[in-house]
């Protein structure tokens, strides 16, 4: 049954907090050098407010181990003083967090509307017809993995793809596939970044 | 009437976010020495009598806004610097952060004097780490001249600036889902009131601005209310950034006063050049992709929050996505539906259910399975949408479906009578988008 009598779909199930949740994974702790950043970070806040360093302490956990676990999220607790089910809410809130391995470069193409009327779709498309992979997959070797997200902040420069914490900008569709080849190639040197650092030209 | 850039005029030269470039050529930090020999009041009186009206979305007059931050508490203030910019279609705050960083960091300065606070916390999405770097580097820089910290420029007042960075997710640019994200939580809304200004971060009286509207206050502060308000028509006043993205030839961030229509923006020599590929105009979304869609007829509307609301839309965050005719309005309707229904917070009912209800209707229909009824099945989801949920997003949500059908529902009923899209462009994917 549905929530309202005209809508005749499956039950609306989706929600963005659905998806499926970390396993608990091996033992884990911040290298000396992590743990020396964390509580750095975490000075920035009130005393009685350790808990708004938590998306940090989470991007260290995602920097050092790639994905986040079920053990990362207690140990994380730990460090800011609250219950793992808090971190994991927190964590299955958050799109920038995964909660199991993705490629070594993951591609952020973004889908949203101005990406979409200079053919972001198209772009996905043959990135993954280029990968033999779907949107959100890994391709087996792990090296790469497609994610289609929402508007990037850099419509002008359309179509956006992030890859990790790097940008590439104006992908074309046409020269998606040629794309792939150049990260395999050169690294990231393949990426255009942010045109907005004029002096890296 | 010339109008000289005064945000964005250093942006594209070498080093315009190096502090000692700032010194040089923009009068860096002079805004907040004059500050600092002025009693807090008289800085919020005179953002007040500038007009200065918010720049994230709402144009709420900022001046008010920082009056309403509860001075008698024994508990300390903040400002929360939304820089979260999802909006889709919106990316001037990036280029404002990335290019001319202390312009952002003296405004904070400057707000924190004026409200009484001693932190800024500037809350940037996690998509920005780019652009976050820039600005961590510029904010280290204007510690070690002595321009945050404590004792600032001998005057006695202590303010640290923090950048906080997010993780994915538009609802976090709402302010007070800002505020719980900064909290160390997810980005949910809080029913209001209490507002910010009254309890907001930890329970703190907190301001809630966006970068550019920061941007603004040194500038005020330097050459005067009359001077900004002067800039632009009554009650908009002083420079404003448009986002021009979408069919034109030349998409960017052009800083305007909002006497500027959005003829003059999608067609003038200095702005977007006209469209791409000499195509014809089919329509424009004006602020970010929540609010209604203007046509050519209202293309000679100037660009100011008032008269943009007057022509039936709203200016939101200047977000101007331009579409020739090889754009599809279900298509349209449905990929930002599909935004909407991913970002919902899942905090209400209406959004939740309603943007997604809406997103499978549209893609239906697009795909050419729809019914003649689900044409009215889609006015009455989105209808029962607007109004009945904790934050605007519930509003913004339902807007692209009714503008859509308001002005093209012919375009759906063709969809449904030739059972498929009528205007397949050519840059849409060869096989339907599935829902996922
Ligand atoms: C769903 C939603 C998303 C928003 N996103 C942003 C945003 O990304 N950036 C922003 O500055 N304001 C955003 N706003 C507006 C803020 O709630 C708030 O009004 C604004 O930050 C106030 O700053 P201002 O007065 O300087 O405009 C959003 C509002 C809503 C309802
Ligand atoms: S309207 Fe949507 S985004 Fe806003 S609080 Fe409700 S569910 Fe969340
Ligand atoms: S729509 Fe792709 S970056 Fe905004």
């Amino acid at each position: 049954m549905s929530f309202h009598p005209e809508m005749d779909y499956a039950p609306a199930r989706f929600h963005r907090s659905e998806r499926k949740l970390a396993e608990a994974g091996e033992a884990f702790a911040y290298t000396a050098e992590n743990q020396a950043k964390f509580d750095g970070i975490v000075t920035r806040y009130p005393a009685d407010q350790r808990k708004s360093a938590i998306l940090y302490a989470l991007y260290l956990v995602q920097q050092q181990q790639g994905y986040i676990t079920g053990a990362s999220m207690r140990f994380v607790a730990g460090q800011i003083g609250c219950t793992a089910a808090e971190v994991e809410d927190v964590v299955s809130y958050y799109t920038m967090f995964y909660t199991k391995p993705v490629g070594k470069y993951v591609l952020n193409v973004c889908r949203t509307l101005s990406c979409a009327l200079l053919g972001a779709e198209r772009v996905t498309e043959e990135l993954c017809g280029k990968l033999g992979i779907h949107p959100g997959q890994t391709t087996p070797d792990g090296e790469f993995t497609v994610i289609e997200v929402e508007c990037l902040g850099a419509c002008d420069r359309a179509p956006v793809v992030m890859v990790n914490d790097d940008w590439h900008e104006r992908l074309a569709p046409e020269k998606a596939a040629a794309f792939v080849d150049d990260i395999k190639e050169r690294g990231r040197a393949a990426f255009t970044g942010c045109h907005l650092h004029v002096e890296k030209k | 009437m010339a109008f000289e850039p005064v945000l964005t005029n250093h942006v594209r030269e070498p080093n315009s976010f190096t502090l000692d470039f700032y010194l040089r050529n923009a009068r860096g930090y002079e805004g907040l020495r004059k500050a600092l020999t002025l009693k807090p009041g008289d800085i919020i009186d005179q953002v007040k009598a500038s007009g200065l009206r918010g720049r994230g979305g709402a144009g709420f007059p900022t001046g008010l806004k920082w009056q309403f931050v509860l001075k008698d508490t024994p508990k300390p203030k903040y400002i929360a610097c939304n820089a979260d910019e999802s909006e889709p279609g919106t990316f001037k705050d990036h280029v404002l952060m990335e290019r001319n960083p202390h312009l952002l960091i003296e405004g904070c300065a400057i707000g924190c004097y004026a409200i009484g606070a001693k932190i800024a916390y500037i809350y940037i999405r996690g998509e920005f780490y780019h652009v976050q770097e820039t600005l961590e580097r510029a904010i280290e820089e204007a510690y070690r001249a002595g321009f945050l910290g404590k004792n600032i420029l001998g005057s006695g007042f202590d303010c640290d600036v923090y950048v906080h960075r997010g993780a994915g997710a538009y609802e976090a640019g709402e302010e007070t889902a800002l505020i719980e994200s900064l909290e160390g939580k997810r980005a949910q809304p809080r029913i209001k009131p209490p507002f910010p200004a009254v309890a907001g971060l930890y329970q703190c009286p907190t301001a809630v601005n966006n970068v550019e509207t920061l941007c603004n206050v040194p500038l005020i502060v330097l050459n005067g209310p009359e001077w900004f308000a002067g800039l632009g028509p009554e009650k908009n006043g002083g420079p404003k950034l448009y986002c021009i993205s979408g069919h034109v030839k030349r998409p960017g961030v052009y800083e305007a006063s909002m006497h500027t229509t959005l003829r003059e923006l999608i067609y003038g020599d200095q702005y977007a050049q006209g469209m791409l590929d000499g195509k014809k105009f089919k329509a424009i979304i004006p602020g970010g992709s929540s609010v209604p869609i203007l046509l050519d007829k209202d293309l000679d509307t100037p660009a100011s929050f008032d008269h943009i609301q007057k022509a039936g839309s709203l200016l939101g965050s200047a977000g101007l996505i331009v579409m020739d005719d090889s754009v599809c309005m279900v298509w349209l309707a449905m990929n930002l539906l599909h935004f909407y229904r991913h970002e919902s917070c899942g905090k209400c009912t209406p959004c939740r259910e309603g943007g997604d209800w809406l997103y499978k209707l549209l893609q239906r229909v697009e795909n050419g399975e729809g019914r003649a009824k689900d044409i009215d099945l889609l006015f009455g989801v989105a209808s029962n949408i607007v109004g009945k949920t904790l934050c605007a997003f519930g509003d913004a949500a339902a807007t692209p479906v009714l503008t859509t059908l308001n002005l093209f529902r012919h375009e759906f009923e063709a969809h449904v009578k030739e059972g498929r899209c009528t205007l397949p462009a050519p840059w849409r994917a060869k096989q339907p988008v599935m829902a996922h």
